[in-house]
């Protein structure tokens, strides 16, 4: 019960941050002079295609781009009707791309789900690698198990990922047959999915998921191992060994158990550094996630677009933050209870 | 009849340095209690945990060894393998912690982490060991062992969580406890009941208990075979009554001498005379808001201390005494100044007699900064009150910095100065605090406390985390500087026999109300709040033949509402403090 109305709470909190964060996007994105049209307007009209003009303020009237900011943001976002009427974000209209002369649904499409796809294997990546091995050079601290592990992750931490990427690509190509670049085989792309399509695109996965996930995952194991230092000195530990429980189990269960807070709460914090840190990635690897339409749109001033991307990654932040909050009090009696009489 | 624990020549070193225990002997005998005496650093904990070899992982048991012979069989527990010693703990031989607080996971609740060892041990299933561990639970004293089941530890008060630690130290019957330190961490009442249980479940069901101590009074109250430990050897062992009485090894005569004691009194003593107040507390109250978690329900309003008038004469000391959570610190820190009273409360702080006092509950800066001069504080824990990363120096002169009082070189003579006065050396200026005992960091902290030659020291509880023979000389220490600069103490202390030796008038704090006022000496011979009197019987006593009286402490230690009549109060009726004699009173309903 407490945790359904919390779980409700957090709903709304996070729609309300939401909006919030929708006004800070809008005016960033705002805040150099000129917008994408009066660029393409300036540089026709110094070029004498006076056709051009006329489409470009059609586009504006079009986009709403000739109304105050306030109007503007109102209309993108759908608490305005705007030329045709009510038709925002929350209409599920998501804007036009200037750039590409497309729908911005139409150019995200598939790449919205591909960037979620490819940054939650990441983060299970992080968290399968992380949370053995952490627990281990803790237990085993001060030994080689810890020294290599410390190594290794260290070594993850400090190479570029962009060159881990074209090591990987090689050495994955040469050995194991592993495709290069790509989230899928060409020929899938666009295609309904299929067996052979998930299958394509499970394989493409590998070396991407290695290479965003790294330095996450050493930087977490570090994290954890100092975490679980800690908690091996407390004197509950002593007490369940003093209990006679096998190590093992009294590792999981109890330390482990306390350490786990931190790790939880990662997941919020874990979600935007993938996504903006796999941009780079994304563009070497010829991965079609968000990351490198995003730069593009940006570069361009292209608005709609950059501000629905923007958008995009605050909303998967959010429900990051989120799921780490009630999973924390569901693991922690401590917050769950706060203020319940004893 | 046989040795149930035999121990011989055991030696236990770290790394490659000396040994920390050395040739110990000791046995113990079936339902036989043996108490192992020593001061820290002594090494009695080290040896009670090899016997479960429970070790910090640099730690070795180098020679020596350790026989369990109980009606399970007999095993060098030395030489068995781990997985066989997993066998051992918790089961044959179980163990209870120091700490309460810190011994039980936070996360799991209670019922979960006792059952576990009939898990573990007897392979029962979940409801199996719920009924068992709800018994055990009854018999440990809590009133609704269903509830305590699926509480978490942080529901509970310490000494229901020393009494779950009892329950998973006794669920599987072992034959064998060993208890390290099981109630230093408790207020002096429940120590009491804590120990009286411990004593009745030994009684009940036959198991021998090795009994991990600093405390001789403890010892007089629980023991049947005394072995006392220092520097990791054995100085005195033998049967309890002979060592207690007459003590043949000078070691152990210094712990005697050392350990304080609530003297016997035959006459009332002098109140505290009232011309020359340095310190006056006048209805000070103090009320914290509790914010609800329920948005729907109000607030809750709790009182820290209510009602509170205390004087303090200059160069006298005053205790505040009480249980933690009773509010004395909070009043200490209301007479620093450091919280504000609620409104209507006086605090006066006057410099000279027969001046206009500062207003310490409503200052200006200057006033603060003036009165801060003249009043200092001497804390707690001399492992934490010192920044491990400022020199002696620079902590000692940091307040005549803080008040620009004179050159850097009369403020490092300034220091050097009091170094000496409490009793250390000049060139102990430029070491960093941990390169010294706690007694000598405890001396730095009231070094520095002195650095601005205040007239009023508050001590908040200074040598509870002291051993006794430190605490004594932290005491003489004390005294030797209040004789010679007219100092006046407000002294905080959970221990009436440290009070009884220092202060010359007590307070007596229960729930944040004064339940009764006198000089110690009337306060001991006469007591008459039930309160006061389960603090007095509650408190070990070094000597064999005057055990805690168990029934006074629980006819007093309980709450409010469960006292005598005349003495009861509630939330809502509170009887005022009567004065019974002069400088005695005492809150009763006439």
């Amino acid at each position: 019960m407490v945790m359904l109305r919390y779980a409700v709470y957090r709903f709304f909190t996070m729609l309300l941050t939401l909006l919030v964060v929708s006004v800070l996007i809008f005016i960033i994105i705002n805040l150099p002079p000129g917008d994408y049209l009066s660029n393409q307007i300036a540089e026709l009209q110094a070029s004498g295609q006076s056709a051009g003009v006329a489409k470009a303020e059609f586009l504006r009237a079009e986009y709403a781009l000739d109304r105050p900011m306030w109007e503007q943001y109102l209309i993108w976002i759908g608490f305005w009707p705007g030329p045709h009427g009510f038709s925002g974000l929350i209409q599920g209209n998501y804007g036009w791309s200037f750039e590409f002369d497309r729908p911005v649904s139409e150019i995200v499409g598939d790449t919205l789900w591909l960037t979620v796809v490819v940054n939650l294997a990441a983060i299970l990546f992080v968290y399968a690698v992380a949370l053995p091995l952490g627990v281990i050079a803790a237990a085993r601290s001060r030994t080689w198990i810890d020294y290599t592990s410390a190594f290794v992750g260290y070594l993850g931490l400090a190479t570029p990922n962009f060159l881990l990427a074209l090591i990987l690509f090689y050495y994955g190509h040469r050995y194991f047959n592993l495709p290069i670049g790509g989230l899928m085989d060409p020929q899938f792309e666009g295609q309904p999915l299929s067996w052979d399509k998930i299958k394509s695109i499970l394989i493409h996965l590998i070396v991407p998921t290695f290479v965003i996930g790294t330095s996450g995952a050493s930087a977490m194991m570090q994290r954890l191992r100092a975490n679980m230092l800690d908690e091996l000195g407390k004197p509950y530990v002593e007490t369940a060994i003093a209990k006679g429980m096998a190590p093992s189990r009294m590792l999981t269960k109890y330390p482990l158990r306390v350490a786990f807070n931190p790790f939880v709460a990662d997941i919020g914090n874990l979600l935007p550094s993938m996504v903006s840190g796999s941009v780079l990635v994304s563009v070497v690897l010829g991965l079609q996630t968000i990351g490198p339409t995003l730069l593009t749109a940006l570069k361009t001033q292209d608005q709609f677009l950059s501000a629905f991307i923007l958008m995009f990654v605050a909303l998967l932040t959010l429900i990051g933050t989120m799921i780490s909050d009630i999973l924390l009090v569901m693991l922690d009696p401590r917050i769950r209870y706060e203020g319940r009489e004893a | 009849m046989s040795a149930l624990l035999c121990v011989r020549d055991l030696s236990i070193g770290f790394g490659a340095g000396s040994s920390v225990v050395t040739d110990v002997n000791f046995d113990v005998k079936p339902g036989e209690t043996l108490a192992l005496v020593g001061e820290s650093g002594s090494g009695k904990t080290i040896t009670c945990r090899a016997v479960l070899r429970i070790l910090p992982r640099t730690a070795q048991i180098r020679s020596g060894t350790i026989t369990l012979n109980d009606s399970k069989g007999t095993c060098n527990l030395t030489a068995v393998t781990e997985r066989e010693m997993r066998g051992i703990r918790g089961n044959r031989v179980s163990m209870i912690f120091q700490e309460p607080m810190r011994s039980l996971s936070p996360l799991h609740k209670i019922g979960n982490q006792v059952s576990e060892v009939l898990w573990l041990h007897r392979g029962l299933s979940e409801s199996e060991a719920r009924k068992k561990v709800l018994t055990q639970f009854e018999r440990v004293g809590f009133p609704d062992p269903q509830r305590a089941y699926d509480s978490y530890p942080f529901e509970l008060s310490g000494g229901m969580r020393q009494r779950a630690m009892i329950a998973m130290a006794m669920v599987s019957k072992p034959e064998l406890l060993i208890a390290d330190e099981p109630t230093t961490a408790l207020d002096v009442t429940t120590q009491a009941q804590v120990l009286g249980l411990i004593k009745e479940l030994q009684r009940e069901t036959g198991m021998a208990l090795i009994l991990v101590t600093h405390d001789l009074g403890v010892v007089a109250n629980m023991a049947e075979q005394v072995v006392v430990m220092h520097k990791g050897r054995i100085m005195e062992a033998g049967p309890a009554a002979p060592i207690l009485t007459s003590p043949a090894h000078p070691y152990t005569k210094q712990l005697f001498d050392a350990a304080p004691e609530i003297p016997d009194q035959d006459a009332v003593g002098i109140p505290m005379p009232d011309d020359d107040l340095i310190l006056q507390m006048k209805g000070v109250s103090k009320t914290y808001t509790m914010r609800s978690s329920k948005g729907w329900q109000a607030d809750k309003e709790i009182y820290a201390c209510k009602g509170v008038d205390l004087n303090l004469a200059r160069g006298k000391t005053l205790a505040i005494v009480g249980e933690s959570g009773s509010g004395k610190t909070t009043a200490a820190r209301i007479a620093l100044g450091a919280e504000l009273p609620d409104p209507g409360g006086e605090v006066l702080f006057r410099t000279a007699p027969n001046t206009d006092p500062i207003t310490v509950h409503n200052m200006t800066r200057a006033q603060r900064t003036a009165f801060q001069r003249n009043a200092q504080m001497v804390f707690q824990d001399p492992y934490s009150s010192l920044s491990p990363r400022m020199r002696i120096q620079d902590a000692m002169t940091e307040p005549l910095e803080i008040h620009r009082i004179g050159t850097t070189a009369e403020q490092r003579d300034k220091a050097a100065e009091m170094l000496q006065r409490v009793g250390l050396t000049a060139d102990m200026l430029k070491r960093y605090p941990h390169a010294f005992s706690g007694g000598q960091r405890q001396r730095l902290s009231v070094a520095r406390a002195m650095m601005l030659d205040p007239q009023l020291i508050v001590c908040d509880e200074p040598t509870s985390a002291l051993d006794v023979s430190v605490q004594e000389q932290i005491l003489t220490l004390l005294e030797k500087l209040q004789e010679s600069l007219n100092l006046s103490y407000l002294f905080i202390s959970h221990d009436l026999a440290v009070v009884a030796r220092i202060a010359d008038e007590v307070a007596v704090m229960r729930r944040g109300l004064i339940v009764e006022q006198a000089p110690p000496e009337t306060l001991f011979y006469n007591p008459r709040h039930p309160y006061t009197k389960a603090l007095i019987a509650a408190q070990p006593e070094p000597d064999i033949n005057r055990p805690i009286d168990l029934k006074v402490v629980s006819l007093g230690a309980g709450a409010p509402d469960s006292w005598d009549e005349a003495f009861r109060f509630s939330d809502t009726v509170i009887p005022s403090l009567v004065e019974l004699e002069p400088g005695h009173k005492v809150r009763c309903h006439v």
